[in-house]
């Protein structure tokens, strides 16, 4: 076979799954994506574990790396059909239908638009992943205190009645998003960063302070872990926002611009007030600032350029600086911080793209039916749509994961025993230690 | 006999240990300790609270040694331990009532 034969046999081959014609590249794209998205789990125990105290290093990885598996098979059994199942009937603004229950039917579909078809099944796995790390991240605020079983049940039902709901609210055609209120989302500020921080809030309160807070000095026990861990976050963080877009294209390639540039920058913008509010630039601070900064650019990515993309990053993490800080006013042990760095930060992020959000940076602005924000003359139309989506995921996360905190509290008792918290969950709730000497 | 306990900053222990061999110090039982005396503790940041850590890290050293070098070992502990720095820590000098090597049976400084 000459070249020219080759080239003719490779242009003609043609992938269709479900009637639609398979675009290759986007579908070989997203399904790294997933995979990268899907790695950011593990990063996140290892960036929570390093912040506790070694008799509890297992039960925190275990809080993330557990989602992993309970998680994955809800979000396939019930919560893909709830975020992503159709949108016809009274209901179809809130949740979707049930035609998808179990994944029914997504072998033999195409999900996108045309030219940008892929399996539906990469899709529905693309976006369990953000399910999975979602209740990873709020595990944050009860790590050290909560007990393993009662965390079970809580994070089966919060898949269900919160994470699922938020996300078809914002991406699976509810009323958050280009089919109602056209509040700008691209990667999750609200529905994984808001709606983790809403519920971690709840947590703080329900479960109490740990036994020790405020008495003793709770100091991290492996700093290096956490570091590698914020590492491997930000390393998955690419697949989470450029994987956003659906599709291999300028988007994609500006979302994963902004995504390191944002990074970079709330590394940054940590370490400058804590340099000059303590006089040490310390590695959690480099490690909390990056991650600040990639939620700061979550919702934001796709739709913003460079320069507002270090902006975002610079403020989200000098903002999450601040964030921690106040929590300690507030006497609320939200242990590992979920709401100053992923309550605050995403909460400036999805504000921020009612500020910054630019038809001429990005085509996805005006396809997902948003406008130019405030900065580049699009008024305030953008930001008071920010702002809708911003009160809405804070108030349901956080009211309704009160309401299912009471019932498990009421059906196995959220707190661990006070002799379990002393000698660490590691031992209580999984009769193992971290570190055998 | 004598037994010297010394609690040095970790980074001093290569050095003691090099002057105590060459006195002829056959053995010692090295820790990593935590306390305090009157250094106290110190302070860490993380995420922009301060923690006092009252207890800093440090090294015991067990020695037990013959009654004359007694004195001069714990010299070698001072003068190698010295940094001239608050933290350097403190030497404690014990009679040791016996000894045993535990596989021939021999006792007393014999048995060092």
């Amino acid at each position: 076979m000459d070249q020219a034969q080759a080239v003719e046999q490779l242009a003609l081959q043609v992938v269709t799954v479900g009637d639609q014609v398979i675009n290759l590249g986007d579908t070989a794209f997203m399904i790294i994506c997933t995979a990268l998205v899907l790695f950011m789990t593990p990063g996140l125990a290892l960036f929570y574990a390093g912040m506790v105290r070694k008799k509890n290093v297992l039960s925190t990885t275990m809080h993330s790396f557990f989602s992993m598996g309970l998680t994955s098979i809800i979000w396939a059994v019930i919560g893909y059909t709830i975020a992503f199942g159709g949108t016809e009937g009274p209901l179809g603004p809130y949740i979707g239908n049930f035609t998808k229950v179990g994944l029914s039917g997504v072998i033999n579909s195409a999900f996108g638009i045309e030219g940008h078809y892929m399996p539906e099944s990469v899709f529905a796995m693309f976006q369990g992943m953000f399910a999975i790390i979602t209740v990873g991240l709020i595990t944050g605020a009860f790590a050290e205190r909560m007990k393993f079983k009662a965390y079970a049940i809580f994070a089966a039902i919060w898949v269900i009645v919160v994470y699922s709901p938020m996300a078809h609210w914002v991406w699976g055609g509810g009323w958050l998003g280009a089919n109602g209120v056209k509040a700008l989302d691209f990667a999750g500020g609200t529905v994984v960063h808001i709606a983790s921080a809403a519920a971690a809030l709840a947590c703080a309160i329900m479960l109490g302070k740990r036994k020790d807070h405020g008495t003793a000095a709770i100091q991290p026990h492996n700093l290096p872990m956490t570091i590698l861990g914020a590492g491997i976050l930000w390393f998955g963080w690419f697949g989470f926002n450029a994987g956003s877009e659906l599709a291999v294209d300028g988007v994609a390639g500006s979302a994963f611009m902004v995504t390191h540039l944002a990074a970079a920058a709330g590394l940054l913008g940590w370490i400058v007030v804590e340099w000059m509010q303590h006089g040490k630039p310390t590695t959690l601070g480099a490690a909390s600032g990056a991650v600040a900064g990639l939620v700061g650019i979550t919702p934001a990515a796709g739709f913003v350029d460079a320069v507002p993309g270090m902006l975002i990053g610079f403020a989200a993490g000098a903002a999450c600086y601040f964030g921690v800080k106040i929590k300690n006013k507030f006497g609320f042990d939200d242990a590992l911080d979920v709401v100053g760095v992923h309550g605050v930060g995403g909460t400036l992020g999805a504000i921020a793209t009612g500020l910054f959000a630019s038809t001429a940076a990005s085509g996805a602005v005006e396809f997902l039916g948003g406008t130019n924000g405030l900065f580049y003359g699009g008024g305030v139309e953008q930001l008071v749509r920010q702002l809708i989506s911003v009160v809405a995921a804070w108030a349901f996360s956080f009211i309704v994961s009160l309401v299912i905190l009471k019932v498990v509290d009421l059906m196995v008792g959220l707190r661990a025993e006070p002799e379990a918290e002393e000698t660490g969950l590691d031992l209580a709730d999984h009769a193992e230690t971290g570190y055998v000497l | 006999m004598k037994k010297i306990e010394a609690i040095i900053k970790p980074h001093k222990l290569d050095e003691v240990k090099e002057a105590l061999n060459a006195l002829g110090v056959a053995g010692m039982t090295v820790s990593d300790v935590r306390g305090y005396g009157r250094q106290k503790g110190h302070t860490e940041i993380y995420r922009g609270a301060e923690y006092t850590v009252d207890f800093v890290p440090k090294v015991k050293i067990e020695i037990v040694v013959d009654d004359e070098i007694a004195e001069a070992a714990e010299n070698a502990i001072v003068m190698n331990a010295r940094t001239d720095k608050i933290g350097d820590g403190k030497v404690f000098t014990y009679d040791c009532e016996g000894a045993v090597r535990i596989r021939t049976g021999e006792r007393g400084p014999e048995a060092l």
